[in-house]
């Protein structure tokens, strides 16, 4: 097989069906203000933002309505101008309710901006006090703080600057249509991310589905020093940081470590359009662009919302569903979270709400481990997912800690591709809490 | 189009964790390929020996999927005949027979690849040996006079006497032609006789990617490699490896008995060491045994090893030092 390899890539992985045909030709439509929104102040991984405004307070959009708490937050801004209607526990996309600030929003529609800076003589220093005052986190799932990506410890030596263009999750069109509508904006994110890391190299991997936003970048990127586009193989989970990193760079992130641990940094295609916009426009990350898709919807759109609009309003926007829906998913089909509460708003991070059909799901009852090893073929971090997620049903997490289960990224390959329909994966996410409590445990000890 | 909410009861949402879509391919789906890629050797079995062996194929299968069905009873387990994996052992136990073998032989050999082969181990992914290898060694200990009587294909005018290509080979030194042991007009058991008919099956299956093509491939190269040595020490005793791979059971062992997800190893490097450990034992067998052929007790053999290959060739983990 690998002799007729023409993109670049990694081993293992899978092929699922794309369904991007379904949006991928559809401009981006901006949604119309919602009547309230409700906006979390954890939209992050790290500590909660704290709150700055009370009930009762008037508030503009763009205004910050909690700042960060510790290095690793981020400052929440509001997406509408409105009213604090109050500040109290909500239901979240995560599945878990989160401490919130309810707004009800005004006619008035004006956006509070940061002053301009001009990206030809911005230093280094006022690019990562900008991304961090505009509330920037990361696009591609995990909404990690763009800035603490942009300021790595002095001893690690940083070389390169990938963008994450890979959009490997099955129906998400979304940096695909950022790639055709926001090219420039996107070159010059990359540019500021390069800069700002005092970076000379930098890389667009994108999946060899997507000709015409290759074409299209392989032309904008010549007038720009240093940037290259690298075409990989359309595999699952291409886009994973470690599989994007072997494919672009060919190292390999040690188990346990980061990618800058290698020299490189990964930044997703809307977090970089964010960090232009927040230089060049001055504008705060209030909005999240996002695929609404799904056989299971009546009208699948590309969209831009604020943050904080509920999901029910979206999916209303979009046509409402059809009967033959079975589930709500936010994020791609792989990774993304099962929704049950349509209240629950989209945050910055999010990148999609699919609505699926019993046929795209495909579920088949589970039968008996036939030790096909397909599983093993397929994860890209060569694991063994057969035998961890009997470990873990056993309960004999030592074994499990042997074969390396701490080190499994979650991506789901292993689930998708078994033909048995053992829940793999959810069975080594529960074995990898349970080590991890146990790796605390002999710490302390 | 209503608006989705907790409140409305109308739409019944899953709520499972990612990942939210699954493969086309699930087990029964598998099974029931294998279960069409054997059918060219069963039209082969019918046309070189007659039609009478289509009983023994159906008898095979009948009794294979009975055994199964009244063991799942008695255990109070769920009866599952149309995951097909009883209809396949029953076909390849049949397929692995020689021609006009006895009915009730047929039925006991069944029994015993169902009972001892898998049930007893807890059924379907439990077991440690392949069924229908099971069944096969079982009757050549009871019948050994039967389980070695080759009758010649039955149109066959001018065919290689009424012994197998192999036996003709190791006991008078005469070597059967090649195009004869492709079609599959000579001498041997069902469904091993024509190398095409096996052929057709088995590269369909690894097509699909329902067999991995390591093992098969392993253990071709590893036939050419072993068996080549010794042709080239002494060509007038010792076989060339085309012969090898046209022989006996070796292409129905490399890509429907050694190939069984079961009781093989889990990973691709386990796949190299067993496929090729197996054609050894196999060249060994043929060559120096006391039997003619060595396909059946060379994969059985390997069989034994697949918990220990799989623990010894776990793959290194992506980013580990190498």
């Amino acid at each position: 097989m690998s002799l007729f390899k023409k993109s670049k890539s990694f081993a293992g992985g899978v092929h699922p069906p794309e369904y991007k045909e379904l949006t991928e030709n559809l401009s981006f439509e901006i949604m119309p203000n919602p009547k309230n929104v409700v906006v979390p102040i954890s939209q992050h991984i790290g500590k909660p933002a704290k709150p700055l405004v009370k009930k009762g307070d008037v508030v503009k959009a763009g205004q910050a309505v909690a700042e960060p708490d510790g290095f690793i937050s981020s400052p929440i801004h509001c997406s509408v101008s409105g009213k604090v209607k109050k500040i109290t526990s909500e239901s979240n996309v995560s599945g878990f309710p989160k401490e919130a600030i309810l707004i009800d929003a005004s006619e008035e529609n004006e956006l509070e901006k940061m002053p301009v800076l001009d990206p030809e003589t911005i230093t280094p220093e006022e690019i990562r006090e900008r991304v961090k005052e505009a509330g920037i986190v990361g696009q591609g799932g995990a909404a990690f703080p763009t800035f603490v990506k942009l300021t790595p410890p002095k001893d690690k030596e940083i070389d390169t600057v990938i963008i994450n263009g890979c959009e490997c999750e099955p129906y998400l069109t979304r940096d695909y249509r950022f790639m055709l509508e926001r090219t420039e904006e996107l070159l010059g994110g990359l540019n500021l991310a390069m800069k700002a890391l005092g970076v000379k190299r930098g890389a667009i991997g994108i999946e060899d589905n997507k000709p015409e936003a290759i074409a299209k970048l392989k032309e904008a990127a010549a007038n720009y020093e240093g940037i290259t586009i690298e075409v990989l193989e359309t595999k699952y989970p291409q886009g994973a940081e470690k599989m994007l990193i072997k494919a672009v760079n060919d190292r390999e992130v040690p188990p346990g470590k980061l990618p800058l641990d290698v020299g490189v940094v990964i930044q997703n295609i809307g977090t970089v359009i964010a960090v232009y916009d927040a230089v060049v426009k001055g504008e705060p990350q209030i909005t999240a662009a996002m695929t609404v898709s799904g056989k299971g919807i009546n009208n699948p759109k590309n969209i831009v919302a604020r943050v904080g609009t509920p999901l029910s309003d979206i999916i209303e926007y979009c046509g409402g569903v059809k009967e033959t829906a079975v589930k709500v998913v936010v994020g791609g089909p792989m990774m993304g979270v099962a929704q049950f509460d349509f209240s629950a708003p989209i945050m910055k991070a999010t990148s999609g709400i699919l609505v699926l059909t019993a046929e795209e799901v495909n579920d088949h009852p589970e039968t008996p481990c036939l030790k096909c090893g397909k599983c093993i073929d397929a994860c890209p971090l060569h694991l063994t997912p057969t035998k961890l997620s009997r470990f873990t049903q056993m309960d004999k997490l030592e074994e499990a800690e042997d074969l390396g289960i701490t080190v499994c990224m979650e991506c789901g390959t292993c689930t998708y591709t078994c033909p048995a329909n053992i829940p793999l994966v959810q069975w080594i996410r529960l074995g990898k809490q349970r080590v991890i409590e146990l790796q605390k445990e002999r710490k302390s000890a | 189009m209503s608006t989705l909410t907790t409140a409305n009861p109308a739409y019944k949402l899953e709520l499972t964790s990612s990942p939210h879509i699954h493969s086309r391919w699930s087990t029964k789906q598998a099974m029931w390929m294998v279960v069409y890629a054997l059918i060219p050797a069963v039209i082969a079995a019918i046309v070189f020996f007659g039609f009478y062996q289509l009983i023994i194929i159906s008898m095979s299968v009948c009794v294979c999927v009975l055994t199964e069905s009244a063991i799942k009873y008695f255990r109070g387990r769920e009866i599952s005949i149309m995951d097909g994996s009883g209809i396949i052992t029953g076909l390849l136990l049949g397929l692995i027979l020689p021609p006009n073998f006895s009915l009730f032989g047929t039925a006991l050999g069944s029994v015993v690849a169902i009972a001892l082969g898998k049930e007893i181990f807890g059924g379907l992914g439990f077991n440690i040996f392949n069924p229908a290898l099971v069944g096969r060694a079982f009757l050549q200990a009871t019948y050994p006079v039967p389980m070695t009587t080759w009758s010649e294909p039955s149109y066959a005018v001018d065919s290689v006497s009424s012994a197998t290509p192999l036996s003709a080979m190791k006991f008078d030194a005469v070597f059967a032609g090649k195009t004869e042991m492709l079609l599959g007009n000579i001498g041997g058991s069902l469904g091993e006789t024509s190398s095409l008919a096996i052929l057709i099956g088995g590269i369909f299956l690894i097509a699909i990617q329902v067999v991995n093509w390591r093992i098969p491939v392993a253990m071709t190269l590893s036939v050419i490699v072993f068996g080549g040595i010794f042709w080239l020490i002494d060509p007038a005793v010792y076989p060339d490896p085309i012969f090898h791979i046209l022989s006996g059971g070796f292409l129905m062992g490399a890509l429907f008995m050694a190939t069984d997800w079961v009781t093989s190893p889990l990973n691709s490097k386990g796949m190299w060491i067993y496929g090729t450990a197996i054609s050894l034992v196999i060249v060994i067998i043929r060559l120096f045994g006391g039997l003619p052929e060595g396909v059946m007790y060379a994969i059985l053999f390997m069989n034994g090893f697949v918990p220990l290959i799989n623990k010894y060739s776990v793959p290194r983990i992506f980013g580990e030092a190498k």
